[in-house]
Protein backbone atom coordinates (compact mmCIF):
# COMPACT_ATOMS: atom_id res chain seq x y z
CA UNK A 1 0.00 0.00 0.00
CA UNK A 2 1.21 3.15 -0.84
CA UNK A 3 1.83 5.93 1.91
CA UNK A 4 -0.78 8.16 -0.06
CA UNK A 5 -3.41 5.53 0.07
CA UNK A 6 -2.26 4.42 3.76
CA UNK A 7 -2.99 8.30 4.66
CA UNK A 8 -5.92 8.33 3.00
CA UNK A 9 -7.31 5.05 4.67
CA UNK A 10 -6.47 6.72 8.80
CA UNK A 11 -8.01 9.90 7.74
CA UNK A 12 -11.38 8.03 6.74
CA UNK A 13 -11.09 5.62 9.96
CA UNK A 14 -9.81 8.75 12.07
CA UNK A 15 -13.33 10.77 11.09
CA UNK A 16 -15.21 7.88 11.59
CA UNK A 17 -13.35 7.16 14.92
CA UNK A 18 -14.04 10.68 16.29
CA UNK A 19 -17.80 10.85 15.13
CA UNK A 20 -17.95 7.83 17.35
CA UNK A 21 -16.57 9.16 20.68
CA UNK A 22 -17.97 12.10 20.13
CA UNK A 23 -21.54 10.79 20.20
CA UNK A 24 -20.78 7.93 22.74
CA UNK A 25 -18.19 8.93 25.30
CA UNK A 26 -18.62 12.05 27.28
CA UNK A 27 -15.53 12.32 28.33
CA UNK A 28 -14.16 12.94 24.76
CA UNK A 29 -17.14 15.14 23.23
CA UNK A 30 -16.46 17.78 26.65
CA UNK A 31 -12.99 17.53 26.19
CA UNK A 32 -13.48 18.37 21.87
CA UNK A 33 -16.54 20.75 22.89
CA UNK A 34 -13.37 22.77 24.79
CA UNK A 35 -11.20 22.80 21.85
CA UNK A 36 -14.05 24.36 19.81
CA UNK A 37 -13.78 20.56 17.87
CA UNK A 38 -16.93 18.84 15.70
CA UNK A 39 -16.14 15.63 14.09
CA UNK A 40 -16.72 17.58 11.07
CA UNK A 41 -13.39 19.47 11.73
CA UNK A 42 -11.33 15.77 11.50
CA UNK A 43 -11.48 15.39 7.99
CA UNK A 44 -7.35 13.92 7.36
CA UNK A 45 -5.02 12.37 9.14
CA UNK A 46 -3.09 15.66 9.23
CA UNK A 47 -5.79 16.87 11.37
CA UNK A 48 -5.23 14.22 14.46
CA UNK A 49 -3.55 17.17 15.81
CA UNK A 50 -6.02 19.47 16.86
CA UNK A 51 -7.64 16.66 18.96
CA UNK A 52 -7.07 15.59 22.46
CA UNK A 53 -4.63 13.86 24.76
CA UNK A 54 -5.61 10.60 26.48
CA UNK A 55 -3.36 10.04 29.70
CA UNK A 56 -2.95 6.97 32.25
CA UNK A 57 -4.65 9.35 34.57
CA UNK A 58 -7.87 9.78 32.60
CA UNK A 59 -8.22 6.04 32.78
CA UNK A 60 -8.08 6.12 35.88
CA UNK A 61 -10.60 8.91 36.44
CA UNK A 62 -13.03 7.45 34.47
CA UNK A 63 -12.63 3.91 36.00
CA UNK A 64 -14.16 1.41 34.99
CA UNK A 65 -16.08 2.02 32.18
CA UNK A 66 -16.17 5.95 31.56
CA UNK A 67 -14.31 5.34 28.58
CA UNK A 68 -16.19 2.73 26.96
CA UNK A 69 -17.80 3.30 23.70
CA UNK A 70 -19.65 0.80 23.40
CA UNK A 71 -22.68 -0.64 25.30
CA UNK A 72 -21.93 -3.89 27.91
CA UNK A 73 -23.82 -6.16 26.05
CA UNK A 74 -21.88 -5.27 22.91
CA UNK A 75 -18.85 -6.17 25.07
CA UNK A 76 -17.69 -9.88 24.98
CA UNK A 77 -14.10 -9.57 26.92
CA UNK A 78 -12.23 -7.80 29.55
CA UNK A 79 -8.89 -7.36 30.48
CA UNK A 80 -7.32 -5.73 33.23
CA UNK A 81 -3.65 -3.91 34.31
CA UNK A 82 -3.14 -3.42 37.52
CA UNK A 83 -3.18 0.47 38.69
CA UNK A 84 -2.07 2.91 41.28
CA UNK A 85 -4.05 3.00 44.54
CA UNK A 86 -5.64 0.19 43.55
CA UNK A 87 -7.78 1.43 40.64
CA UNK A 88 -7.33 -1.46 37.84
CA UNK A 89 -7.07 0.28 34.21
CA UNK A 90 -10.28 -2.00 32.48
CA UNK A 91 -10.28 -2.54 28.95
CA UNK A 92 -13.84 -3.73 27.32
CA UNK A 93 -13.23 -5.49 24.04
CA UNK A 94 -16.04 -5.83 21.61
CA UNK A 95 -15.87 -9.03 19.17
CA UNK A 96 -14.98 -6.70 16.27
CA UNK A 97 -12.07 -5.61 18.71
CA UNK A 98 -11.02 -9.07 19.52
CA UNK A 99 -10.98 -9.53 15.63
CA UNK A 100 -8.72 -6.66 15.52
CA UNK A 101 -6.37 -7.74 18.12
CA UNK A 102 -5.95 -11.52 16.77
CA UNK A 103 -5.49 -10.28 13.08
CA UNK A 104 -2.58 -8.13 14.41
CA UNK A 105 -1.10 -10.63 16.36
CA UNK A 106 -1.32 -12.76 13.35
CA UNK A 107 0.46 -10.42 11.47
CA UNK A 108 3.21 -10.25 13.99
CA UNK A 109 3.85 -14.53 14.26
CA UNK A 110 3.34 -14.34 10.08
CA UNK A 111 5.98 -11.16 9.70
CA UNK A 112 8.10 -14.44 12.13
CA UNK A 113 7.69 -17.01 10.04
CA UNK A 114 5.24 -18.98 11.08
CA UNK A 115 2.88 -21.02 9.18
CA UNK A 116 -0.11 -23.72 10.04
CA UNK A 117 2.99 -26.19 10.53
CA UNK A 118 4.45 -24.69 13.34
CA UNK A 119 3.79 -25.56 16.82
CA UNK A 120 4.10 -22.83 19.39
CA UNK A 121 3.93 -22.53 23.04
CA UNK A 122 2.81 -19.59 24.78
CA UNK A 123 4.13 -19.00 27.93
CA UNK A 124 2.94 -15.12 28.90
CA UNK A 125 0.49 -15.34 31.61
CA UNK A 126 -3.41 -16.14 31.05
CA UNK A 127 -6.02 -14.10 32.59
CA UNK A 128 -6.63 -10.43 32.91
CA UNK A 129 -3.14 -9.76 31.46
CA UNK A 130 -3.01 -9.80 27.90
CA UNK A 131 -0.26 -11.29 26.86
CA UNK A 132 -1.32 -14.71 27.13
CA UNK A 133 -4.80 -14.58 25.39
CA UNK A 134 -3.32 -12.10 22.82
CA UNK A 135 -0.26 -14.55 21.77
CA UNK A 136 -2.70 -17.68 21.56
CA UNK A 137 -5.09 -15.59 19.50
CA UNK A 138 -2.22 -14.63 16.91
CA UNK A 139 -0.52 -18.14 17.05
CA UNK A 140 -4.44 -19.88 16.57
CA UNK A 141 -5.25 -17.22 13.76
CA UNK A 142 -2.22 -18.21 11.41
CA UNK A 143 -3.50 -21.88 12.12
CA UNK A 144 -0.22 -23.21 13.84
CA UNK A 145 -0.49 -25.34 16.89
CA UNK A 146 -1.13 -23.26 19.96
CA UNK A 147 0.08 -24.75 23.49
CA UNK A 148 -1.30 -22.69 26.10
CA UNK A 149 1.45 -23.11 28.73
CA UNK A 150 1.17 -20.16 30.62
CA UNK A 151 3.43 -19.57 33.16
CA UNK A 152 4.97 -21.45 36.54
CA UNK A 153 5.46 -25.08 35.80
CA UNK A 154 9.10 -24.62 33.88
CA UNK A 155 9.62 -28.31 34.02
CA UNK A 156 6.76 -29.30 32.55
CA UNK A 157 7.32 -26.55 30.00
CA UNK A 158 10.76 -27.98 29.11
CA UNK A 159 9.12 -31.34 29.02
CA UNK A 160 6.66 -30.67 26.69
CA UNK A 161 9.26 -28.50 24.36
CA UNK A 162 11.26 -31.62 24.08
CA UNK A 163 8.19 -34.33 23.60
CA UNK A 164 6.06 -32.73 21.43
CA UNK A 165 8.77 -30.63 19.14
CA UNK A 166 7.79 -27.61 19.73
CA UNK A 167 8.84 -24.74 17.52
CA UNK A 168 8.23 -21.23 18.16
CA UNK A 169 7.64 -20.09 21.70
CA UNK A 170 6.36 -16.38 23.07
CA UNK A 171 6.78 -15.49 26.54
CA UNK A 172 9.15 -12.34 28.31
CA UNK A 173 12.82 -12.64 27.39
CA UNK A 174 13.75 -12.80 30.96
CA UNK A 175 11.60 -16.12 30.80
CA UNK A 176 13.42 -17.47 28.00
CA UNK A 177 16.74 -17.33 29.38
CA UNK A 178 15.50 -18.25 32.73
CA UNK A 179 14.00 -21.39 30.35
CA UNK A 180 17.72 -21.42 29.02
CA UNK A 181 19.24 -22.14 32.36
CA UNK A 182 16.99 -24.80 33.51
CA UNK A 183 16.98 -26.53 30.11
CA UNK A 184 21.07 -26.74 31.23
CA UNK A 185 20.85 -27.77 34.24
CA UNK A 186 18.45 -30.38 33.13
CA UNK A 187 21.36 -31.75 31.08
CA UNK A 188 19.39 -30.73 28.13
CA UNK A 189 21.20 -28.67 25.25
CA UNK A 190 19.25 -26.69 22.79
CA UNK A 191 19.94 -29.66 20.21
CA UNK A 192 17.38 -31.49 22.02
CA UNK A 193 14.71 -28.97 21.42
CA UNK A 194 13.62 -28.02 18.44
CA UNK A 195 12.89 -24.13 18.88
CA UNK A 196 13.12 -21.63 15.54
CA UNK A 197 10.91 -18.81 16.51
CA UNK A 198 10.80 -16.79 19.94
CA UNK A 199 8.04 -14.03 19.90
CA UNK A 200 9.33 -11.88 23.03
CA UNK A 201 8.04 -8.51 24.73
CA UNK A 202 6.05 -7.22 27.50
CA UNK A 203 9.17 -5.98 29.06
CA UNK A 204 12.44 -4.03 27.73
CA UNK A 205 15.08 -6.15 26.50
CA UNK A 206 18.08 -5.56 24.16
CA UNK A 207 20.49 -6.89 21.39
CA UNK A 208 22.51 -8.70 23.80
CA UNK A 209 19.53 -10.35 25.51
CA UNK A 210 19.03 -11.51 21.79
CA UNK A 211 22.13 -12.84 21.10
CA UNK A 212 22.06 -14.94 24.08
CA UNK A 213 18.76 -16.06 24.08
CA UNK A 214 19.01 -16.81 20.06
CA UNK A 215 22.11 -18.72 20.94
CA UNK A 216 21.04 -20.81 23.60
CA UNK A 217 17.96 -21.79 22.75
CA UNK A 218 18.47 -22.18 18.99
CA UNK A 219 15.93 -19.79 17.86
CA UNK A 220 15.38 -16.62 15.77
CA UNK A 221 14.12 -13.92 18.49
CA UNK A 222 11.66 -10.95 17.67
CA UNK A 223 10.39 -8.27 19.61
CA UNK A 224 6.65 -8.04 19.59
CA UNK A 225 5.14 -4.96 21.04
CA UNK A 226 1.67 -4.27 22.62
CA UNK A 227 0.10 -2.34 25.67
CA UNK A 228 -2.81 -3.22 27.03
CA UNK A 229 -4.43 -0.06 26.67
CA UNK A 230 -4.33 0.20 23.24
CA UNK A 231 -5.26 -3.83 22.34
CA UNK A 232 -2.41 -5.94 23.81
CA UNK A 233 0.95 -7.69 21.94
CA UNK A 234 0.63 -7.31 18.27
CA UNK A 235 0.18 -3.67 18.17
CA UNK A 236 4.04 -3.39 16.38
CA UNK A 237 6.68 -6.38 15.40
CA UNK A 238 9.92 -6.93 14.11
CA UNK A 239 10.13 -8.86 10.44
CA UNK A 240 13.56 -11.11 9.38
CA UNK A 241 15.31 -7.60 9.19
CA UNK A 242 14.86 -7.57 12.69
CA UNK A 243 15.61 -3.75 11.81
CA UNK A 244 12.79 -1.95 13.96
CA UNK A 245 8.79 -2.91 14.91
CA UNK A 246 6.53 -2.16 11.99
CA UNK A 247 3.04 -0.85 13.26
CA UNK A 248 0.02 -1.72 12.26
CA UNK A 249 -0.60 1.52 11.46
CA UNK A 250 -4.03 1.01 9.75
CA UNK A 251 -5.45 -0.13 13.04
CA UNK A 252 -2.78 1.96 15.86
CA UNK A 253 -1.78 5.19 14.53
CA UNK A 254 1.52 6.44 15.63
CA UNK A 255 3.09 9.94 16.70
CA UNK A 256 5.86 10.97 18.14
CA UNK A 257 5.88 13.80 20.79
CA UNK A 258 7.83 16.16 23.22
CA UNK A 259 6.75 14.64 26.60
CA UNK A 260 7.01 18.17 28.03
CA UNK A 261 6.12 20.41 25.46
CA UNK A 262 3.55 17.96 23.92
CA UNK A 263 4.12 18.96 20.18
CA UNK A 264 4.82 16.33 17.67
CA UNK A 265 8.28 15.31 16.89
CA UNK A 266 9.55 14.22 13.32
CA UNK A 267 10.36 10.76 12.56
CA UNK A 268 13.96 10.04 13.77
CA UNK A 269 13.66 12.34 16.44
CA UNK A 270 13.84 10.14 20.07
CA UNK A 271 9.90 11.14 22.12
CA UNK A 272 6.73 10.10 23.87
CA UNK A 273 5.09 7.06 21.83
CA UNK A 274 1.37 8.19 21.18
CA UNK A 275 -1.40 5.69 19.95
CA UNK A 276 -4.78 6.37 18.41
CA UNK A 277 -6.89 3.03 17.65
CA UNK A 278 -8.65 4.12 14.41
CA UNK A 279 -10.30 0.93 14.19
CA UNK A 280 -11.36 -0.12 18.13
CA UNK A 281 -14.95 0.42 19.09
CA UNK A 282 -15.10 -1.10 22.57
CA UNK A 283 -12.68 1.57 24.25
CA UNK A 284 -11.40 3.28 21.14
CA UNK A 285 -8.50 6.17 22.40
CA UNK A 286 -7.29 8.99 20.70
CA UNK A 287 -3.61 10.03 21.26
CA UNK A 288 -2.82 8.31 24.34
CA UNK A 289 0.21 8.84 25.60
CA UNK A 290 1.99 5.70 26.25
CA UNK A 291 5.50 7.30 28.33
CA UNK A 292 7.75 5.10 26.34
CA UNK A 293 10.43 6.76 24.93
CA UNK A 294 11.39 5.78 21.08
CA UNK A 295 10.98 7.30 17.81
CA UNK A 296 10.06 6.57 14.28
CA UNK A 297 11.47 5.05 10.82
CA UNK A 298 8.90 5.62 7.53
CA UNK A 299 10.11 4.17 3.87
CA UNK A 300 10.17 0.86 3.02
CA UNK A 301 11.70 -2.06 4.56
CA UNK A 302 14.05 -5.00 3.37
CA UNK A 303 11.23 -6.83 4.31
CA UNK A 304 9.35 -5.18 1.76
CA UNK A 305 6.67 -3.50 4.55
CA UNK A 306 6.09 0.03 3.89
CA UNK A 307 4.38 0.26 7.15
CA UNK A 308 5.70 2.91 9.71
CA UNK A 309 8.57 1.36 12.14
CA UNK A 310 9.42 2.06 15.51
CA UNK A 311 12.60 1.11 17.46
CA UNK A 312 13.14 -0.30 20.80
CA UNK A 313 11.70 1.06 23.40
CA UNK A 314 14.83 2.98 25.24
CA UNK A 315 13.22 4.02 28.78
CA UNK A 316 9.85 5.31 30.29
CA UNK A 317 9.19 9.53 30.76
CA UNK A 318 7.56 8.29 34.41
CA UNK A 319 8.61 6.22 36.93
CA UNK A 320 6.84 2.74 35.94
CA UNK A 321 8.59 0.04 36.18
CA UNK A 322 8.38 -3.43 34.21
CA UNK A 323 8.72 -6.60 36.30
CA UNK A 324 8.23 -9.82 34.96
CA UNK A 325 6.29 -8.13 32.53
CA UNK A 326 3.47 -6.52 34.90
CA UNK A 327 3.79 -2.87 34.86
CA UNK A 328 4.70 -1.34 38.63
CA UNK A 329 4.90 2.21 39.82
CA UNK A 330 6.27 3.25 43.24
CA UNK A 331 2.93 5.00 44.04
CA UNK A 332 1.11 1.57 44.54
CA UNK A 333 3.57 0.33 46.93
CA UNK A 334 3.04 3.88 48.48
CA UNK A 335 -0.70 3.89 49.22
CA UNK A 336 0.03 0.55 50.63
CA UNK A 337 2.24 1.92 53.55
CA UNK A 338 0.28 4.77 54.03
CA UNK A 339 -2.87 2.77 55.11
CA UNK A 340 -0.78 0.83 57.04
CA UNK A 341 0.22 2.57 60.68
CA UNK A 342 2.74 -0.02 61.74
CA UNK A 343 5.10 1.44 59.21
CA UNK A 344 7.27 5.24 58.52
CA UNK A 345 5.95 6.58 55.31
CA UNK A 346 9.25 5.64 53.74
CA UNK A 347 10.00 2.86 51.79
CA UNK A 348 12.66 1.50 49.29
CA UNK A 349 11.90 -0.87 46.44
CA UNK A 350 14.94 -3.01 45.27
CA UNK A 351 14.19 -4.50 41.76
CA UNK A 352 16.73 -6.52 40.67
CA UNK A 353 17.20 -10.08 38.22
CA UNK A 354 18.38 -13.14 40.26
CA UNK A 355 18.40 -16.09 37.46
CA UNK A 356 17.23 -14.67 34.59
CA UNK A 357 14.42 -13.45 36.70
CA UNK A 358 12.89 -10.50 38.33
CA UNK A 359 12.66 -10.05 41.54
CA UNK A 360 11.09 -7.19 43.92
CA UNK A 361 12.17 -6.35 47.72
CA UNK A 362 10.22 -3.66 49.43
CA UNK A 363 12.15 -2.48 52.15
CA UNK A 364 9.94 -0.52 55.25
CA UNK A 365 10.84 0.96 58.61
CA UNK A 366 8.91 -0.46 61.27
CA UNK A 367 7.45 2.56 63.16
CA UNK A 368 9.19 3.08 66.89
CA UNK A 369 6.32 2.27 69.06
CA UNK A 370 4.75 0.47 67.08
CA UNK A 371 6.18 -3.05 66.78
CA UNK A 372 5.65 -6.45 68.40
CA UNK A 373 7.07 -7.91 71.37
CA UNK A 374 6.28 -10.83 69.40
CA UNK A 375 8.28 -12.74 66.63
CA UNK A 376 5.09 -14.36 65.20
CA UNK A 377 3.44 -10.94 65.19
CA UNK A 378 6.11 -9.36 63.78
CA UNK A 379 5.99 -11.96 61.21
CA UNK A 380 2.26 -11.93 60.62
CA UNK A 381 2.69 -7.90 59.93
CA UNK A 382 5.36 -8.76 57.48
CA UNK A 383 2.50 -11.09 55.97
CA UNK A 384 0.07 -8.59 55.65
CA UNK A 385 2.20 -6.08 53.80
CA UNK A 386 2.95 -8.84 51.59
CA UNK A 387 -0.38 -9.92 51.02
CA UNK A 388 -1.42 -6.09 50.75
CA UNK A 389 1.28 -5.67 47.73
CA UNK A 390 0.75 -8.55 46.23
CA UNK A 391 -3.08 -7.73 45.37
CA UNK A 392 -2.25 -4.31 44.33
CA UNK A 393 0.57 -4.75 42.07
CA UNK A 394 0.14 -8.33 41.03
CA UNK A 395 3.52 -9.52 41.82
CA UNK A 396 4.87 -10.96 44.82
CA UNK A 397 7.29 -9.01 46.95
CA UNK A 398 10.10 -9.57 49.75
CA UNK A 399 9.08 -7.21 52.34
CA UNK A 400 12.15 -6.56 54.58
CA UNK A 401 11.58 -5.16 57.71
CA UNK A 402 14.23 -2.31 58.73
CA UNK A 403 14.77 -0.06 61.86
CA UNK A 404 12.99 2.95 61.72
CA UNK A 405 15.64 6.01 60.01
CA UNK A 406 17.47 3.41 58.10
CA UNK A 407 16.15 4.15 55.05
CA UNK A 408 17.43 7.52 53.56
CA UNK A 409 15.06 10.64 53.58
CA UNK A 410 16.20 13.44 51.43
CA UNK A 411 14.66 16.65 50.45
CA UNK A 412 13.24 17.23 46.94
CA UNK A 413 13.23 14.00 44.96
CA UNK A 414 14.38 10.72 47.27
CA UNK A 415 15.21 7.56 46.06
CA UNK A 416 12.55 5.34 45.72
CA UNK A 417 13.76 2.71 43.15
CA UNK A 418 16.70 0.94 43.01
CA UNK A 419 17.19 -0.90 39.72
CA UNK A 420 19.92 -3.48 39.81
CA UNK A 421 18.97 -5.50 36.72
CA UNK A 422 21.45 -5.23 34.09
CA UNK A 423 20.03 -4.85 30.48
CA UNK A 424 23.25 -5.01 28.48
CA UNK B 1 4.18 -8.61 90.36
CA UNK B 2 5.65 -8.17 87.07
CA UNK B 3 8.78 -6.44 85.71
CA UNK B 4 9.29 -4.06 82.63
CA UNK B 5 11.26 -5.64 79.93
CA UNK B 6 12.33 -3.30 77.08
CA UNK B 7 12.32 -4.73 73.78
CA UNK B 8 14.33 -3.53 71.06
CA UNK B 9 14.09 -4.80 67.42
CA UNK B 10 17.12 -5.04 65.25
CA UNK B 11 17.84 -5.30 61.72
CA UNK B 12 20.09 -8.12 61.25
CA UNK B 13 23.59 -6.47 60.43
CA UNK B 14 26.74 -6.92 61.63
CA UNK B 15 27.59 -4.77 64.50
CA UNK B 16 24.16 -3.56 64.96
CA UNK B 17 23.62 -5.55 68.40
CA UNK B 18 27.28 -3.83 69.60
CA UNK B 19 25.30 -0.45 68.89
CA UNK B 20 22.78 -1.49 71.69
CA UNK B 21 25.55 -2.44 74.30
CA UNK B 22 27.59 0.73 73.69
CA UNK B 23 24.93 2.91 74.29
CA UNK B 24 24.11 1.27 77.90
CA UNK B 25 27.68 1.24 78.25
CA UNK B 26 28.12 5.02 77.44
CA UNK B 27 25.15 5.39 80.10
CA UNK B 28 26.16 3.02 83.00
CA UNK B 29 23.21 0.53 82.40
CA UNK B 30 23.66 -2.65 83.18
CA UNK B 31 21.98 -5.96 82.07
CA UNK B 32 20.35 -8.50 84.17
CA UNK B 33 19.15 -10.33 81.69
CA UNK B 34 18.67 -10.76 77.42
CA UNK B 35 17.91 -12.76 74.75
CA UNK B 36 17.46 -12.36 70.78
CA UNK B 37 14.81 -13.55 69.18
CA UNK B 38 15.93 -13.61 65.45
CA UNK B 39 13.97 -13.81 61.72
CA UNK B 40 15.64 -14.15 58.55
CA UNK B 41 16.11 -10.43 58.09
CA UNK B 42 15.38 -9.02 61.58
CA UNK B 43 15.46 -9.83 65.23
CA UNK B 44 14.30 -8.65 68.08
CA UNK B 45 16.25 -8.17 71.27
CA UNK B 46 14.66 -8.43 75.20
CA UNK B 47 16.48 -7.24 78.08
CA UNK B 48 16.14 -6.75 81.87
CA UNK B 49 17.67 -3.74 83.44
CA UNK B 50 16.97 -1.44 86.95
CA UNK B 51 17.49 1.84 85.65
CA UNK B 52 14.26 0.95 82.94
CA UNK B 53 12.77 4.49 82.14
CA UNK B 54 16.58 5.72 81.79
CA UNK B 55 17.64 2.90 79.24
CA UNK B 56 14.17 3.86 77.26
CA UNK B 57 14.90 7.29 76.76
CA UNK B 58 19.18 6.54 75.90
CA UNK B 59 18.00 4.03 73.62
CA UNK B 60 14.88 6.16 72.15
CA UNK B 61 17.58 9.05 71.58
CA UNK B 62 19.89 6.80 69.76
CA UNK B 63 17.49 6.04 66.81
CA UNK B 64 16.46 2.69 68.26
CA UNK B 65 13.18 1.03 68.22
CA UNK B 66 12.24 0.04 71.75
CA UNK B 67 8.99 -1.10 73.05
CA UNK B 68 8.01 -1.87 77.15
CA UNK B 69 6.58 -5.23 77.68
CA UNK B 70 4.95 -6.78 81.06
CA UNK B 71 7.01 -9.86 81.85
CA UNK B 72 6.79 -12.12 84.79
CA UNK B 73 9.95 -12.61 86.71
CA UNK B 74 10.62 -15.57 89.52
CA UNK B 75 13.42 -17.00 91.16
CA UNK B 76 13.76 -20.92 90.57
CA UNK B 77 16.54 -22.50 92.47
CA UNK B 78 18.96 -24.03 90.72
CA UNK B 79 18.82 -27.79 90.84
CA UNK B 80 17.39 -30.19 88.46
CA UNK B 81 13.16 -30.75 88.39
CA UNK B 82 12.97 -27.10 89.95
CA UNK B 83 11.82 -25.41 86.71
CA UNK B 84 9.74 -28.69 85.54
CA UNK B 85 7.71 -28.47 88.64
CA UNK B 86 6.79 -24.81 87.84
CA UNK B 87 5.61 -24.92 83.92
CA UNK B 88 4.19 -28.35 84.95
CA UNK B 89 1.53 -26.38 87.10
CA UNK B 90 0.99 -23.49 84.12
CA UNK B 91 0.59 -26.51 82.10
CA UNK B 92 -1.92 -27.94 83.94
CA UNK B 93 -3.82 -24.66 84.12
CA UNK B 94 -3.51 -24.18 79.90
CA UNK B 95 -1.51 -21.67 80.41
CA UNK B 96 0.68 -21.11 77.48
CA UNK B 97 4.29 -19.58 77.23
CA UNK B 98 4.50 -17.11 74.42
CA UNK B 99 8.33 -16.92 75.12
CA UNK B 100 10.66 -17.25 78.30
CA UNK B 101 14.30 -16.89 78.76
CA UNK B 102 16.80 -17.55 82.23
CA UNK B 103 19.77 -17.02 83.98
CA UNK B 104 21.30 -19.30 86.33
CA UNK B 105 24.41 -18.97 88.93
CA UNK B 106 25.42 -20.53 91.90
CA UNK B 107 22.37 -21.23 93.90
CA UNK B 108 19.70 -19.99 91.57
CA UNK B 109 18.18 -18.91 88.30
CA UNK B 110 16.52 -15.75 87.20
CA UNK B 111 13.52 -17.26 85.21
CA UNK B 112 11.11 -14.65 82.68
CA UNK B 113 8.14 -15.63 81.64
CA UNK B 114 5.92 -14.05 79.16
CA UNK B 115 2.29 -16.17 79.35
CA UNK B 116 -0.63 -15.58 77.14
CA UNK B 117 -2.87 -14.85 80.29
CA UNK B 118 -0.11 -12.88 82.81
CA UNK B 119 -2.67 -12.25 85.71
CA UNK B 120 -4.05 -16.18 85.68
CA UNK B 121 -0.07 -16.94 85.40
CA UNK B 122 0.65 -14.77 88.36
CA UNK B 123 -2.06 -16.14 90.62
CA UNK B 124 -0.97 -19.55 89.73
CA UNK B 125 2.42 -18.90 90.40
CA UNK B 126 1.50 -17.55 93.68
CA UNK B 127 -0.66 -20.74 94.85
CA UNK B 128 2.26 -22.62 93.98
CA UNK B 129 4.52 -20.46 96.55
CA UNK B 130 6.62 -19.16 93.63
CA UNK B 131 9.25 -16.65 94.41
CA UNK B 132 8.56 -13.83 92.02
CA UNK B 133 10.19 -10.87 91.81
Amino acid sequence: MSRDEMSDLQGKRLHKLVELVYHNVPFYREKMQEAGLTPDDIREIGDIGKLPFTTKQDLRDNYPTGLQAAGQSEIVRIHASSGTTGNPTVVGYTRRDLEIWSESAARAFTAYGVTKNDIFSVGYGYGLFTGGLGAHYGVEYVGATVIPTSTGNTDKHLRLLRDLKVTGIACTPSYALYLAEAMEKNGMTRDDISLKIGAFGAEPWTENMRHEIESRLGLQAYNLYGLSEIIGPGVSYECECKNGSHISEDHFYPEIIDPDTLEPLPYGTVGELVFTTLTKTGMPLLRYRTRDLCSLTDGKCGCGRTNVRMTRIIGRCDDMLIIRGINVFPSQVESVILEMPEFEPVYLMVVDRIDCLDTLQVQVEVRRDYFSDELGEMLRLRRRLADKLKSVLSISADVKLMEPGSISRSEGKSVRVIDRRQLT
Amino acid sequence: MTIKQISVFLENKTGRLNEVTKVLAANGINMLAFCIAEATDFGLMRLIVHEVDKAVEVLRNAGFAVILTDVIAIHCPNRPGALSKILESLAENSIFIEYMYAFAQSERADVIINPNDREKCLRILEEKHADIL
